[in-house]
């Protein structure tokens, strides 16, 4: 008894410290509870405050969201439209979810639906190294690979273009697609699948006729995050899109994003200047715009808990 | 690391019933008309038939579906490693860049990478805990905890570049700071916050309810039960979470664009002060700064040059990424419930 008093003594000390100091560390663990909160207005507050200078006065509005010319650093009339620079993303983007929908979707079912053991665990680990190569990488592949390739089988003017920029978007908003779709097919009680079975129902009758409408909303859920992620990736469709401010016609033009002029410009920016702070609205415009799609999956996602 | 692996029953066994009065007839008795053709009550209908065809063929392609995503990684990786394969050396990684940076190693840069992901790493990893600590532990179920929840998840969601963004505006010119290697650590602690919240909270639910209401009943408080039952139970999780953290952050270029990486700074060439070339209010080499500048702004690198620091790069963010999956197997097994 007094061995096992003698070698606890030093740790009683220390943990009596550690209990007359609860409500301090609660109150820490709160604090850093509502850190997440502080941080998002934190954000909106800091890029709203300096882009003050385009926002009150320095660039029209309407012109800023309906003009498709984006020359800022022109002398003799510089202009702040970024509908071009809209359209760039929201094409891209939609041509990376051609893509990425169907791959991710049809992986998420084939792992969650078709797939066991070994080989399940192997696809999970393989697409998330897809997840976890630096977008850094992506742009590299994009512009020395991929590039070259697509000048040699399509016969395009430059291989850095809508069309590059989409496949490698589309290859790296796969993985959250493939983990949230297998997730909320996950999520549908087996009860379904054993009705189905039992009804006479194949396999791809299952995931066809009960699987998708089951989990219609986390399968949603899923595309969205995938749209959001692409939307504000930069430095991969900085380096393959071709940075062309206009509309383009064909998936071979080059195009320019919102995040693509943001990096690239910010650092020739004068600090304070007009430029400089319609650069900071270009940044409210994509925390809107991922903000909103975010949101909308949140949504979607309690929709199916409310449901249940 | 969810509760709910170990509750997923197998996905259906590989040779399933088949539809009808047929699947009476097909593993374990013989079939009853056997020999007799014609008039075999069992045999696959027509519609039956389809249906089997219809399962293999939507079978394959989704296999093929998945494959697809498999050969690409393997494609990109073994391509990088082919062309970088003629630089790649010892020197390679522990020498300064030289003549312009079109020459020489690539150690300046991976310091700086390495010194970016550990002051981020200290400075939201005890927040991001916490934090996941008071959304599972602490936070009732209404209005304002989905908000903090939403929080979490739209922080997530932010575009790197905006983060960016809000380090120019909050710590390189309000705090300051300056464009240094403290702000742009901070700027990645930001980003990866949501990271680490996310994880630590469901390492957190995935510990059983009934350890905690046993601990509460031994007399413990809140605090005194998640020191000593809930963080020594989800330790790996959390651990799990923080290395993901330390592979997105090394990895992110768009953050640290302007708030303190920077393509050329002149460092030590050598001895002890090369493993400590930046002080905290110093500009930064990083390496994927590197990589993107010396790919879109430099001429005369050579290929392999190039391919080398890509595929240093792509090797450090893998190797965190292994570690961190064979972290999670080994404690897995481990699992006491």
């Amino acid at each position: 008894m007094s061995d096992y008093q003698n070698t606890r003594r030093p740790g009683i000390a220390w943990r009596g410290l550690m209990d007359r100091c609860e409500p301090l560390i609660e109150w820490a663990i709160r604090l850093c509870g509502y850190s997440a909160i502080l941080f998002i207005f934190a954000i909106l507050f800091f890029i709203i405050w300096e882009s003050r200078s385009a926002l009150f006065g320095g660039v029209n509005l309407i012109e800023f969201f309906t003009s498709t010319r984006w020359q800022p650093t022109s002398e003799v009339r510089p202009e702040y439209g970024i509908l071009a620079l809209i359209v760039g993303t929201v094409c891209v983007t939609a041509l990376a979810m051609l893509f990425a929908v169907p791959l991710g979707l049809g992986a998420a079912v084939f792992i969650s639906e078709f797939c066991s053991g070994k080989p399940k665990e192997i696809l999970k680990i393989v697409i998330e190294l897809l997840a976890a190569i630096p977008s850094i990488v992506w742009g590299f592949i994009g512009y020395m690979v991929l590039g070259p390739i697509i000048m040699w089988t399509t016969g395009a003017a430059v291989g850095v273009n809508m069309l590059n920029g989409s496949i490698i978007l589309a290859l790296m908003s796969v993985p959250i697609i493939v983990s949230v779709g297998e997730d909320s097919l996950k999520a549908v009680p087996d009860s379904f699948r054993e009705a189905a079975l039992s009804l006479g129902a194949s396999r791809w009758e299952i995931v066809y006729r009960v699987l998708f409408p089951a989990a219609k909303n986390g399968l949603l859920a899923a595309v969205l995050l995938g749209v959001g992620r692409a939307i504000g990736e930069t430095m991969a469709v900085l380096m393959c899109t071709g940075h062309a401010v206009q509309i383009p016609r064909s998936p071979l033009d080059p195009v320019r994003t919102l995040t693509a002029t943001i990096a690239s410009e910010l650092g020739e920016a004068v600090s304070g200047g007009i430029h400089y702070g319609a650069l900071f609205l270009i940044g409210l415009v994509l925390f809107v715009m991922t903000f909103a799609v975010n949101l909308a999956a949140d949504l979607v996602v309690k929709g199916i808990r409310n449901e249940q | 690391m969810s509760s709910e692996d170990n509750f997923h029953p197998p996905s259906p066994p590989a040779p399933l019933p088949q539809a009808g009065e047929g699947s009476s007839g097909t593993d374990s008795h013989p079939r009853a008309g056997e020999g007799c053709v014609g008039t075999n009550p069992f045999a696959p209908s027509p519609l039956e038939n389809r249906k089997k065809i219809k399962e293999t063929i939507a079978q394959w392609i989704l296999g093929a579906v998945a494959v697809a995503l498999v050969v690409p990684v393997v494609l990109i990786l073994g391509y990088l490693v082919v062309k970088a394969w003629p630089v790649l050396s010892v020197s390679f990684v522990f020498d300064n860049p030289e003549n312009r940076m079109t020459a020489g190693g690539i150690w300046a840069p991976l310091v700086g990478t390495f010194f970016l992901v550990l002051i981020s790493l200290a400075a939201a990893a005890p927040v991001g805990i916490l934090a996941g600590v008071y959304l599972n532990e602490f936070a009732r179920d209404n209005w304002f905890t989905r908000s903090v929840n939403l929080a979490v998840m739209n922080l997530a969601g932010v575009p790197s570049i905006v983060h960016g963004l809000f380090g120019v505006g909050a710590f390189v010119l309000f705090m300051g700071l300056g464009r240094s290697l403290l702000a742009a650590s901070l700027t990645l602690a930001v980003m990866t916050l949501p990271v680490i919240i996310t994880s630590t909270r469901e390492a957190l639910a995935s510990v059983p309810m009934s350890f905690r209401e046993a601990c509460w009943n031994m007399g413990a408080t809140r605090w005194q039960t998640i020191r000593t039952i809930v963080l020594p139970n989800s330790i790996s999780g959390i651990l799990t979470g923080v290395i993901l953290q330390v592979s997105r952050a090394a990895g992110e270029t768009a953050p640290i664009l302007f708030t303190g990486a920077v393509f050329f700074t002149p460092v030590d060439p050598s001895g002890w002060s090369s493993f400590f070339p930046y002080g905290l209010d110093d500009r930064c080499m990083a390496l994927s700064m590197h990589l993107f500048t010396l790919a879109t702004q430099v001429r005369g690198v050579s290929d392999e040059y190039l391919y080398g620091t890509a595929v240093v790069l792509v090797g450090l963010v893998l190797l965190v990424n292994g570690a961190s999956i064979i972290l999670r197997g080994y404690l897995r097994s481990r699992k006491r419930w």
